[in-house]
């Protein structure tokens, strides 16, 4: 999903990551930014990417890339590999879980291109 | 507004501890200043599991107390500071430690203390009691230079105490000077089988026995003496021969004490002091002593209900009609992993009551019910060695609800294929008590169910507390809930998940029928969203099952669990193991070499599994296409010990090794193993083959087993049942080999295609209309005449077999994917690994904070 530009878009800078292609429909890749590990899903066949935080805080392992991406009641979310809890892909908010919500990060598709935001 | 009054709960035990809850969550905070003396070291903490310290529990496991209980909700508590006196005419408790609190109202709860009988030698080095944390504490402490370990009492706490002295390593006798264990709860025969069944278990039991000297030598207990003259070594003894209520501080102030001790209450918890309640073991009761946690309970939220009533309309005299009468002192337990229950009153004195026996001394199991002259209504009973009925019989019991024609029939196991003889929930009242623990009615329970939407059991207990104390309730309390989800129209829907409104069974109708190969295409026709976790792998699995593609095919692949998606079992830090397969067991030694190598190699731990194979744990993703690689050069192929698909097949050595064997049960194993290998099902299935009788391959445990015969073989389908064992049933019996491969192919597929997801077989045919009668008719007889076509899509499952391991390695698209970063070559950094018995293990949060690893 491509970004709007807003403000903070000014000091923004865009990490390349990987091609489009590397990360199959529907599923999701882990990618090193800046030393964090940032996992980004692809959803349906096009151009359409979100980025949470690879760290699973319920098994404490990064391992959220490997989950199932799907929605519930039409929310975009993943399930965690481990022990199944769900995650919005667009706000990081567990959806089974309200205390606990996971860090996003902005991410767009430039010439199929993946890049993700660093401040 | 007037100030705040003093109210002070002497004893911070299991009882103090509830009435105070209760206080907080009634509002009573409000008018009172709460305080509470707790003498030991630490706070409230489950005394009804303390044997669990044993077996790995930690003194914060048991704690009963959230953490911040008693600042967030103002309570004043000393800890490690006991209650002295009550100076009644100032109205001012002192403590040990010399604090002078003024009161308005005392609740007593002060518990009781085990009693020691007065035996020469008692206080020797080396004896216990088993009452508190520090007790066990010092019980373990002392018992590592021990060997042999006597408990005296063979009561119910000394049973369980026996238990934990069997946890410690210690050889274990019990002495009771009664003539049967459990003299209270149950009857001669029924002691005589938990005897039995406990002294399987390796406990000696000594009843009859009358203890008159404990002898020492060096200071330290050596051995005890009996009246009858005979004596029995030992290094250390606990004494577990009842309880007696603590009364001295209620004695030393005057108030009312009963002739054998216990502080003297009335229907309100009062004592002889208006002013000063007494509740749990402390409290005497119409001349009894209660001494069960639920009846203290009770007594807890008698008091509670009364006094923060007291406080609202700042006057003594409750309006309430809040009263104690009397508790029932019915018991379910697990001693020694042995099943005892009593409830109601098991030993009739009226003459009219009659009683029904099941005694079975083969397999250690005694039930007796206790009846009215009419045989209408239980009053009572005995449950050892099988308690599984005790939920329902309390149920028929407690609400008096009429037995059906043939009482019999609620202690007798299920017939073969029928359902359990029982009562549906529906027919109990709301008022039935069905928590006695936290004494949760019926009522409340589907109050909460209705009024907080609440969708799963785990909510159910969470609100209500039901099933959170001993937990013998929660099957009753799931039966609520589902009796509940089915009036609210939720029990009947049986879609897999809101993206599709069909069963499992139905979904797999409709791919089979329209040749549907993808999810893409089955969610487009028959569903709607983008799937989620559950629909996703389930119908991969189907597709799997039915037009056997590769899982990783560009089409499936999102479909795949981390496990499927992985070809290998993901485990807590996110590395996985690997599982080659090896079939029925049998391993060249140059292939055992491979495996050595590989897991010395790549740095894996190794354990054999419970299926006859090496699990290779803790390959980090981008180690796992190099791994296969290597075993698959080697002559190995995929276990599949990653999917819900056919595992392993186990067996014994058979005819060709084994002096017994009438078959060779390796050669069948491999042959059985290999037929199935990959097949995705519903669940993991797992089978085995024995050579003979004996049974050593535990054919019957499994989901298909099979048993050699003089003539052929025995098929048994539908054992296992995952934490609910259940024995698997016999289908054929002296069939030959052809035969045997064909039903077993019948019965697969048909289990594929009918059954729920995630169902076991076990579950799959306790479901099943007709049970094996009809599974037989099915399988062996054709009835639906569907066995060509059952035999014809296995036959098509076993031709377009594929080690999944070698298609993937072999496809760099598929290979591509196992790195665990896509933009760097890197490993996980967050893997932190610690060595323990000679290998690696994954290091826990305390060892990675250790390290300097966080998140």
């Amino acid at each position: 999903m491509v970004q709007s530009l807003s403000v903070s878009d000014t000091v923004t800078t865009w990490v390349d990551v990987c091609s489009l292609h590397a990360i199959a429909p529907y599923t999701g890749v882990c990618a090193l930014v800046k030393g964090e590990q940032v996992a980004i899903f692809r959803v349906g066949n096009g151009q359409e990417v979100y980025a949470l935080s690879n760290y699973d805080p319920f098994s404490k392992a990064f391992v959220l890339s490997r989950g199932i991406v799907g929605d519930r009641n039409g929310t975009l979310k993943v399930a965690s590999p481990i022990y199944k809890q769900n995650f919005s892909l667009t706000t990081g908010q567990c959806l089974d879980d309200e205390t606990v919500k996971i860090p996003t990060f902005a991410v767009r598709v430039v010439a199929d291109r993946v890049q993700v935001a660093v401040s | 507004m007037t100030a705040k009054k003093n109210l002070i709960v002497i004893g911070n035990g299991m009882v103090g501890h509830k009435f105070l809850e209760l206080m907080v969550s009634s509002d009573a905070a409000k008018h009172w200043n709460l305080i509470t003396f707790c003498e030991e070291p630490r706070v409230a903490y489950d005394r009804v599991n303390l044997s669990g310290f044993f077996s790995g529990k930690t003194a914060g496991d048991l704690s009963l107390v959230a953490p911040g209980f008693y600042q967030e909700n103002g309570i004043q508590i000393y800890i490690g500071d006991k209650a002295v006196a009550i100076n009644r005419e100032h109205k001012i408790v002192s403590s040990a430690n010399g604090l002078e609190v003024p009161y308005d109202k005392i609740v007593l709860a002060t518990g009781s203390y085990p009693f020691v009988p007065s035996i020469k030698g008692k206080d020797a080095t080396g004896t216990f009691v088993y009452r508190t944390i520090d007790d066990l504490e010092a019980m373990l402490d002392y018992a590592k230079n021990c060997q042999t370990g006597v408990v005296i009492g063979g009561g119910l706490l000394g049973l369980e105490c026996a238990n934990a002295l069997q946890n410690m390593g210690l050889k274990t006798h019990v002495v009771e000077f009664a003539s049967r264990l459990m003299p209270v709860q149950v009857d001669e025969i029924g002691g005589a089988i938990l005897r039995s069944k406990i002294e399987e278990l390796g406990v000696s039991v000594h009843t009859s026995k009358s203890t008159t000297e404990i002898v020492s030598e060096d200071g330290k207990v050596t051995k005890m003496l009996f009246a009858d003259g005979s004596e029995l070594a030992t290094d250390m003894i606990v004494f577990s021969a009842g309880i007696r209520p603590r009364d001295e501080i209620a004695r030393s102030s005057g108030i009312e004490v009963g002739e054998r001790g216990g502080i003297v209450i009335n229907d309100s918890c009062q004592t002889s002091d208006p002013d000063i309640y007494a509740i749990g073991e402390c409290a005497l009761y119409q001349n009894r002593i209660y001494g069960l946690v639920a009846p203290g309970y009770t007594m807890a939220s008698v008091a509670a209900d009364i006094l923060s009533r007291a406080a609202d309309c700042r006057q003594d005299a409750p309006s309430t009609t809040s009263t104690f009468t009397g508790a029932d002192m019915s018991t379910k337990l697990k001693l020694l992993g042995v099943d005892v229950a009593s409830f109601g009153d098991p030993f009739p004195k009226s003459g009219d009551a009659k009683e029904i026996v099941v005694a079975d001394t083969f397999q250690g199991i005694y039930k007796k019910l206790v009846l009215n002259q009419d045989g209408s209504r239980i009053l009572g009973g005995i449950l050892v060695g099988d308690a599984s009925a005790y939920g329902t019989l309390l149920q028929f019991m407690q609400n008096e609800i009429a037995l059906p024609p043939h009482p019999e029939d609620l202690l007798m196991p299920p017939r073969e294929g029928g359902a359990v003889a029982g009562f549906g929930v529906d027919s109990l009242p709301d008022s039935a008590q069905i928590c006695s623990c936290n004494n949760v009615t019926k009522g409340q329970i589907c109050e909460a169910i209705r009024d907080r939407n609440l969708t799963d059991v785990a909510s159910v207990k969470k609100c209500t507390q039901a099933g959170t104390g001993c937990g013998g309730c929660v099957p009753l309390v799931t039966d609520i809930f589902k009796a509940e989800m089915k009036k609210a129209g939720f029990a009947v829907k049986n879609h897999l998940c809101e993206h599709f409104e069909y069963s499992r069974q139905e979904l797999y109708h409709l791919v089979r029928s329209q040749e549907i190969k993808t999810f893409e295409e089955l969610i487009e026709r028959h569903g709607k969203g983008k799937g989620c976790e559950i629909c996703k792998p389930t119908v991969s699995s189907m597709l799997a099952s039915t037009w056997n593609d590769h899982i990783l095919e560009k089409s499936h692949v999102a479909l795949q669990d981390t496990n499927d998606y992985f070809l290998a079992n993901i485990q807590r830090d996110g590395t996985y193991s690997v599982v080659p397969r090896i079939p029925g067991g049998e391993i060249t030694p140059d292939k055992l070499i491979v495996l050595g190598e590989v897991a010395r190699d790549f740095g894996l731990y190794t354990k054999i599994t419970g299926g006859q194979r090496i699990d290779l744990f803790g390959a980090r993703v981008d180690q796992l296409p190099h791994i296969w690689r290597r075993l698959i050069d080697a002559g190995f192929e995929s276990g599949h010990a990653y999917g819900k698909a056919l595992r392993t097949v186990k067996s014994c050595v058979g005819s060709t090794w084994c002096r017994f064997g009438v078959q060779d049960s390796t050669s069948l194993a491999i042959e059985v193993e290999l037929r199935y290998r990959g097949l995705r099902s519903p669940h993991k299935l797992k089978s085995a083959v024995s050579g003979c009788t004996r049974e050593c391959a535990e054919a019957q445990s499994k989901d298909f087993g099979i048993i050699a015969t003089e003539n052929g073989w025995n098929l048994y389908v539908c054992g296992n049942g995952g934490i609910k064992p259940q024995h698997a049933v016999l289908l054929a019996t002296d069939i030959d080999k052809e035969t045997l491969i064909k039903y077993i192919d019948r019965f697969l597929v048909f289990y594929i295609r009918t059954a729920d997801r995630l169902e076991r077989t076990a579950t799959w045919l306790n479901k099943l209309e007709g049970g094996i009668e009809y599974l037989k008719q099915v399988i062996i007889e054709d009835s639906l005449g569907i066995c060509a076509e059952l035999e014809g899509q296995m036959e098509h499952l076993v031709n377009t077999y594929q080690c999944e391991w070698k298609t993937t390695i072999e496809d760099p698209h598929k290979v591509q994917r196992f790195q665990h970063f896509v933009n760097s070559d890197l490993p996980d950094p967050s893997i932190v690994r610690v060595a323990e018995r000679g290998q690696t293990r994954p290091a826990n949060e305390h060892e990675k904070a250790l390290a300097g690893v966080s998140e």
